[in-house]
């Protein structure tokens, strides 16, 4: 079979048919992949640096990016919790700072009673002197988790997380059933909790208070498992993860492999993106763990027998997506060999300094706004503010 | 094509077995119905065709159930997705993708069929079902009717000799019922496909099945036979069966063809008769009022404009198709939502603004799912929490169940109880607090027809009391039973509203049965005929 009949005639336009219906042109939807690449290099990025200019900036890019090419799917609308988790995190970061943080010279703002640890807690401090240093350098590192956060919460916003399962290796089908029950999950729970706060008002009891909470709390886990199951029981009777005919030793083997791979990786990659690790614990773990991912994906592909009905190209808007993210995540490395100041230094507190070289990289990780495909739309589009 | 052989299942933690011994077969290319009331066993039959029981739910299951010649012993459910297609009572619960080709061709990915053969797997299911519109829709903004036929398609794609159905059109409008049925008899017809389908409105589904399998629940036998033979001694019956019977009509019809086939005579005898008519209650005071009610979710509009008043003493039947807003129209009514233009007075006040305990001495709603109602260990539990909720002396809901149904046991979970006596328990919990107007929404969904008499005698019996009761619903023979009165939403507008016979009846879609067999006469239902005919005799 050649080309999609209905893919595509216009990329990223939703026309309106003669007789006033919508139609959608386009069900081209950017590669996964492309997504989680260019959202996990900007977080990188962000790892890179507490300058809350740069780290702003790749907020407000990330933000336009999500707000220009989200569907209006049920996933798309998690990006404003990614962000609220994000002021959590800084909040938290600012108080913790406030009570146990090491105490930076400057300008004391008030001071809180401090406690003499015993010898042995030496080097935590409780308490003392808050200075302005103190806490902005504490709010721009909750600010650098945060942006990290509402980057992956773009990557979750802007592709699905069926789509994303999808172009998963078949070694890791087995965790999918795991992981998609896990999506669902909280969803699930939200429409439960919904129901369960309406039939307390309909039995005329009140809406509030810690009774409340715990009253309706096992109902809604409840009916949240329920459904989940529910929908697993679902997957598997469609077949998802048939073995066909393998032994039980060769799976084991596998998963085994697979464990080891991704371990590896994991700790290459903490390595690569803390400069204060021996040179040891980076290239070696990644060259480890590709060649057993490998290793895995080559035994496994042998095993399930599985194919792909229109299988997400990867074409130009793939590698323009990627490649963007990629450009920023290099010129914040590359201005931080050449030694310009990425670390914000609050004593002595001075502006942040404006920075040419990432600036300009990370503003060419808009260029997705524009050349990913416009996913398509069921209704006419209308961007909610994230409530 | 299906044998069960000596089947028996007991769930974990479960006193008594759901299924004791269940000995039957179904031959490739059947239509095979299981009727029985929720509760008996039905949905667990189904889901051990694929062995979903007991592996997904537990217990311990005796017996042999195979399928195509595979044991679900050996096999677990993903091995067996090419032979047996299950569609489960929610579809939209099962949906695993996002729109609607991914969603069908899901299943030929995980069985490795090669990308060409799938193109056009899923081009001709999306012809067979009538889908080829919504092929790139999101799965969420499709109605009921479509998800159901895009759940079938779903499985239909593996090219499966076996369809399970549980309940698909249960909570469907009548249209979306007939179009839902109108692809399944096809795929008997055309494919042969062998389909094991569950179902409680029989009057939608009789006439197609090739056999029936009645269990009655509570450990006893399974009856397994053709359709006339086993409803010809059964007590549950949909109207145009109980009319054969009342007409002395052999053999029984099944179809609304048939009966009407059969009538010519019973037409002519009715000539000189009218129906009774029933009268709307305007003389009864006024209990609710919506005026110019808007309400929209997201861009999509519920409601646009409704004006509606609903006084004491009338049933009213709210009816339309899914999502023609009946469901946000009843929330409105008990608070649930605030109207976002127009206003919504029950008894003069606006719920919204009030406390849950003052709406509910106004307006009790029992929703559709009502089990979301219940969340106490036992019946007892729950009604002496129903009297604490809403400051009753203590009993009174207890008295108020006894009333509706005599007997149900105190120490019962409440999701052990039958449909029926859940959905007394629900109404009893809503009731203690003495609200002047009663709103139930589906509240048929999962009633046999013994359940449903009980139901149509509790309602008759609020409205004699002076209360108002609203009933949002697509089941056309409980609004001819028991509605004064009848509205019709269609895409949040009411489109009709007046004395329920003159709305139903002349209804393509909303007629029920016993209308169409004598139209162009009104009669509504088999107690009329009854009377009608018993005043006839007594006349000659």
């Amino acid at each position: 079979m050649t080309g999609p009949v209905d893919t595509v005639v216009s990329v990223g336009s939703v026309g309106a048919r003669p007789d006033g219906r919508r139609r959608i042109a386009s069900r081209r939807m950017l590669h996964p992949g492309a997504w989680w690449i260019w959202a996990t290099a900007l977080a990188a990025a962000a790892l890179r640096t507490t300058n809350p200019l740069l780290l702003g900036l790749i907020l407000a890019v990330v933000a336009h990016v999500v707000m220009a090419r989200r569907t209006d799917a049920p996933w798309s609308r998690s990006f404003g919790g990614f962000l609220r988790i994000g002021v959590f995190v800084i909040l938290v970061r600012v108080v913790f700072q406030m009570l146990f943080g090491v105490r930076i010279d400057g300008t004391t703002l008030f001071s809180i009673p401090s406690v003499t640890l015993p010898s042995w807690a030496a080097g935590v401090s409780l308490g003392g002197p808050v200075t302005l240093e103190a806490l902005i350098g504490a709010a721009c590192q909750g600010l650098r988790l945060a942006v990290v956060i509402a980057c992956f919460g773009a990557a979750s916003s802007l592709c699905s997380p069926y789509r994303m399962l999808r172009a998963l290796p078949s070694a890791l089908y087995e965790a999918g059933v795991a992981i998609t029950v896990a999506l669902t999950f909280a969803p699930q729970a939200a429409i439960v909790s919904r129901q369960v706060r309406e039939a307390r008002r309909l039995r005329g009891r009140t809406d509030r208070g810690p009774a409340a909470w715990l009253g309706s709390a096992m109902p809604v886990l409840e009916g949240a498992l329920e459904r989940s199951v529910a929908l697993a029981a679902s997957m598997d009777a469609r077949g998802y993860g048939r073995r066909g005919v393998t032994s039980r030793r060769l799976r084991r083997a596998i998963s085994a492999t697979l464990l080891l791979g991704l371990c590896a990786i994991a700790v290459g990659a903490y390595g690569l993106l803390d400069d204060t690790v021996p040179a040891m614990l980076r290239l070696p773990p990644l060259m480890l763990g590709a060649a057993a991912l490998t290793a895995a994906l080559v035994l496994s592909g042998r095993r399930l027998e599985r194919t792909r009905y229109r299988a997400d190209p990867w074409s130009t808007p793939e590698w323009i997506v990627a490649s963007s993210g990629v450009v920023a995540l290099i010129t914040m490395i590359v201005a931080g060999r050449n030694g310009a100041a990425l670390e914000f230094s609050v004593y002595p507190l001075a502006a942040p300094s404006f920075l040419a070289l990432p600036t300009v990289g990370i503003l060419l990780a808009l260029l997705p706004a524009q050349f990913a495909p416009r996913p398509a739309l069921a209704a006419p589009a209308e961007f909610e503010v994230a409530a | 094509m299906i044998r069960f052989d000596q089947v028996s299942f007991t769930y974990p933690d479960a006193a008594a077995p759901t299924l004791v011994e269940v000995d039957f077969t179904v031959p490739e290319g059947e239509l095979c119905l299981v009727v029985g009331e929720t509760g008996s066993g039905k949905s667990t039959l189904l889901r051990a065709v694929n062995g979903l029981v007991p592996r997904f739910s537990g217990g311990l299951l005796t017996g042999v159930v195979s399928v195509g010649g595979r044991s679900t012993a050996q096999v677990p459910p993903r091995e067996l997705a090419d032979v047996v297609g299950m569609v489960g009572q929610d579809p939209a619960a099962g949906f695993v993708t996002d729109v609607v080709e991914d969603e069908l061709a899901h299943v030929m990915e995980n069985l490795g069929v090669a990308p060409d053969v799938m193109r056009r797997r899923v081009e001709d299911v999306l012809d067979l079902l009538g889908l080829h519109d919504l092929r790139s829709r999101p799965l969420s903004t499709l109605s009921g009717g479509q998800q159901q036929r895009v759940a079938i398609g779903a499985v239909l794609t593996a090219g499966p000799r076996v369809l399970v159905l549980d309940e698909p059109t249960s909570a469907l409008d009548p249209a979306a019922a007939e179009e839902v049925l109108a692809a399944i008899t096809r795929l008997v017809h055309d494919l042969g496909i062998t389909v094991l389908m569950a179902e409680h409105r029989l009057e939608r589904v009789v006439q197609y099945a090739d056999s029936v399998v009645f269990v009655p629940g509570d450990g006893a036998p399974v009856v397994i036979g053709d359709p006339s033979g086993v409803l010809a001694g059964s007590t549950v019956v949909p109207p145009v069966i109980e009319l054969g019977r009342l007409a002395g009509w052999s053999p029984l019809p099944l179809s609304v063809r048939d009966a009407r086939r059969a009538a010519a005579g019973l037409r002519e005898r009715l000539l000189p008769l009218r129906p009774p008519t029933t009268p709307v209650a305007t003389d009864g005071g006024l209990v609710a009022e919506v005026c110019g009610l808007h309400a929209t979710y997201g861009s999509v509009v519920a409601l646009d404009g409704i004006d509606l008043e609903v006084h004491a003493g009338e049933v009213m039947a709210l009816m339309g198709r899914n999502g023609a807003g009946k469901s946000t129209l009843l929330n409105h009514l008990v608070g649930l939502r605030a109207p976002q233009r127009g206003a919504v007075r029950v008894l003069g006040a606006e719920p919204h603004r009030q406390s849950a305990r003052e709406v509910i001495r106004a307006a009790g709603l029992v929703p559709q799912d009502n089990g979301v109602l219940l969340y106490h260990d036992t019946v007892a539990a729950e009604c002496v929490a129903a009297d604490r909720d809403a400051d009753l002396a203590p009993g009174t809901t207890r008295a108020v169940l006894d009333r509706l149904v005599p007997g149900v046991d105190q120490r019962a979970h409440p999701r052990d109880l039958s449909e029926g006596q859940r959905l007394a328990l629900a109404l009893a919990i809503v009731l203690g607090a003495e609200p002047a107007l009663v709103l139930l929404d589906e509240p048929t969904r999962g009633l046999d027809y013994a359940a449903k008499q009980r139901l149509i005698t509790m309602l008759r019996t609020l409205a004699a009391e002076g209360r108002a009761v609203v009933l949002a619903t697509h089941d056309v023979e409980v609004v001819a039973a028991v509605a004064h009165r009848a509205v019709v939403l269609a895409d949040g507008e009411v489109v009709a509203d007046g004395d329920a016979r003159d709305v139903v009846v002349h209804s393509p879609v909303f007629a029920p049965q016993i209308a169409k067999v004598l139209a162009p006469e009104t009669w509504m239902n088999v107690d009329e005929v009854r009377e009608a005919l018993a005043a006839l005799e007594e006349r000659s």
